[in-house]
């Protein structure tokens, strides 16, 4: 493992030199560490790149870790992960992604990842992405999620992009069984001339399922953000997206939501908020002695938090 | 202490709010500007914790002009400010609020200290997000304490009454006194409420932009009950009325 990547895994999975229990690190499009637990087997994949991950049903309060670095140019890494999550099972996993360049080429990771919750499984998943480097390449991470989630499944994906990604397109796909729950917390940071793009769909199949899909981003310099959703209810369900968005600079925010209900006791809503830093909340940190700069600092980092 | 000379302030148009106001007000005590709506109280706070600029005049803190400071300026110098209608942040706890009040860290016993003196059940709000899931009663609640945490040389409350229930409002009353018996710095507190203007040591009544009365709560409060029988039209226990 090289230095960038151990730096790289610092920032986004919480590496503190080791990871305890299961864990597979996935350097520059090779393995650069695995370990297997009892209840967790990680195995590469026979017919593409990637992992194949099973958690056997009844583990409790274990983790996985899978985490992709790409640290130079003139490298398009692809991977395709498969999570087997058994019945009944309550684990975290924690994914997280950072690309590096320090040339003109661009580095690109683009992770592809299904998941497979059976009966009553419950999943934390969590995702850092991050872009350092001080090369002029494009450094871009496009996430694909594909979540299956059976009768009482729960999945809580908690997704940040921090800082450095200069173009990402994240799409997630979910269907929901009879008392799935899939609650989700994205929030992006972007800047300079960055643009990262997010489109859920969520189709509720099943009676009592439900989604919470819950995005907050901040677009600063001439970045641009679009946020798509479409959340479809096709039983007695509850379906809710919120995205709120606070513009700096020249920064533009596309939110587009869609509702689509095919069942009379399908309850769908989505809230959108666009705009600026309201004045009053700068002149209320100011009155407690930040300066301006300090309070506007201090608002985006909890509004991101 | 603080002193206002001559202090004036004109909106764009030239309309005149505030009309040179003269006052000095004295540290360890508790004074009340009161008055009929749109008279300029609210003004004249913005004024001195410097949300506003004034036209002319001039504000000395403990001998200081701060006239020119702004207000992350006053802050750090020691003034503190409760707005009347509170802002909501997405993202920041009351945790996070308080800790930027007071400066540091602060533990849990002493949140809870803070939020129990504004009439909050304290643990159950530590960790709660400043945003529309509280209600506009808790937060201007927690506005208060913000101003508490701060422990300033001014402490202004503009109109702290305003969308508390009235057991809380029977909380902060208690909690004025306790600050003025500490007699730590100089507390400003907006009110049409008799409550509060009888904890006043002194009483400041702003009409049209002017001192029309300023002086001891024995010598103010009674004039102005007698004014409210006769001027205004009473509503409930406020001294003044809408018009």
């Amino acid at each position: 493992m090289n230095k960038i990547t151990d730096e790289l895994l610092r920032l986004v999975s919480d590496f503190k030199g080791s990871f305890k229990g299961a864990f597979n690190i996935r350097e520059d499009g090779q393995c650069a560490g695995r370990q297997s637990t009892k209840n967790i087997r990680i195995e590469s994949k026979t017919d593409a790149p990637g992992l194949v991950i099973r958690i056997q049903p009844g583990t409790k309060g274990e983790s996985v870790y899978i985490p992709a670095c790409v640290t130079h140019g003139d490298l398009d890494d692809l991977v395709y992960n498969d999570f087997y999550v058994g019945q009944d099972a309550d684990v975290v996993i924690v994914a997280g992604c950072g690309v590096h360049t320090d040339d003109d080429a661009e580095a690109r990771h683009n992770g592809i990842h299904r998941f497979f919750l059976e009966p009553g499984a419950h999943v934390v998943y969590k995702e850092k992405h991050i872009g350092t480097g001080s090369g002029n390449g494009t450094k871009r991470i496009d996430p694909v999620t594909d979540a299956v989630l059976s009768e009482n499944s729960y999945l809580e994906m908690d997704t940040v992009q921090i800082r450095g990604v200069d173009s990402t397109f994240r799409r997630t796909t979910a269907k929901l069984a009879a008392g799935a729950r899939l609650l989700v917390r994205e929030r992006i940071m972007t800047d300079g001339d960055e643009i990262a793009k997010t489109d859920f769909e969520v189709t509720l199949e099943g009676e009592g399922s439900g989604v919470d899909l819950i995005s907050r981003s901040v677009a600063q310099g001439n970045s641009f953000q679009e946020f798509r959703s479409s959340i479809k209810g096709q039983n007695r369900c509850t379906g809710h997206s919120e995205c709120d968005a606070i513009l700096v600079d020249h920064g533009t925010v596309n939110a587009i939501p869609a509702l689509e209900a095919s069942h009379v006791d399908a309850e769908l809503i989505h809230e959108a908020a666009i705009g600026k830093i309201a004045g009053e909340q700068i002149m209320k940190l100011r009155t407690l002695g930040l300066t301006e700069e300090e309070a506007e600092e201090k608002i985006i980092s909890g509004f991101l938090k | 202490m603080l002193k206002l000379e001559h202090l004036a302030w004109n909106l764009p148009d030239g309309g005149e709010i505030i009309r040179d106001i003269d006052l000095t007000l004295q540290s360890g005590k508790l004074v009340v500007v009161t008055g009929p709506n749109g008279g300029g109280k609210t003004t004249l706070a913005k004024l001195i914790a410097g949300i506003e600029t004034p036209s002319s005049g001039r504000i000395l803190l403990e001998g200081q002009d701060i006239t020119q400071m702004d207000l992350t300026q006053r802050a750090r110098l020691g003034v503190a400010y409760a707005f009347q209608q509170p802002v909501r942040f997405k993202g920041l706890t009351v945790r996070d609020l308080l800790e930027l009040a007071a400066g540091e860290a602060l533990s849990e016993p002493a949140l809870c200290a803070l939020l129990t003196r504004v009439g909050l059940c304290a643990e159950e709000y530590i960790n709660r997000e400043m945003s529309a899931a509280l209600s506009g009663g808790e937060i201007k609640r927690i506005e208060i304490a913000t101003v508490l945490a701060r422990k300033a040389k001014l402490s202004i409350f503009d109109e702290p009454e305003a969308g508390i229930d009235l057991w809380s409002f029977a909380r902060l009353v208690e909690t004025f006194e306790e600050l003025r018996s500490q007699r730590s710095g100089l507390l400003l507190i907006i009110s049409h409420q008799e409550r509060i203007l009888s904890i006043a040591d002194e009483i400041v009544v702003i009409t049209n932009g002017r001192v029309s009365a300023a002086g001891s709560r024995e010598e103010i409060l009674p004039s102005l009950l007698a004014e409210e029988k006769t001027d205004y039209c009473p509503r409930g226990k406020e001294v003044f009325c809408n018009e």
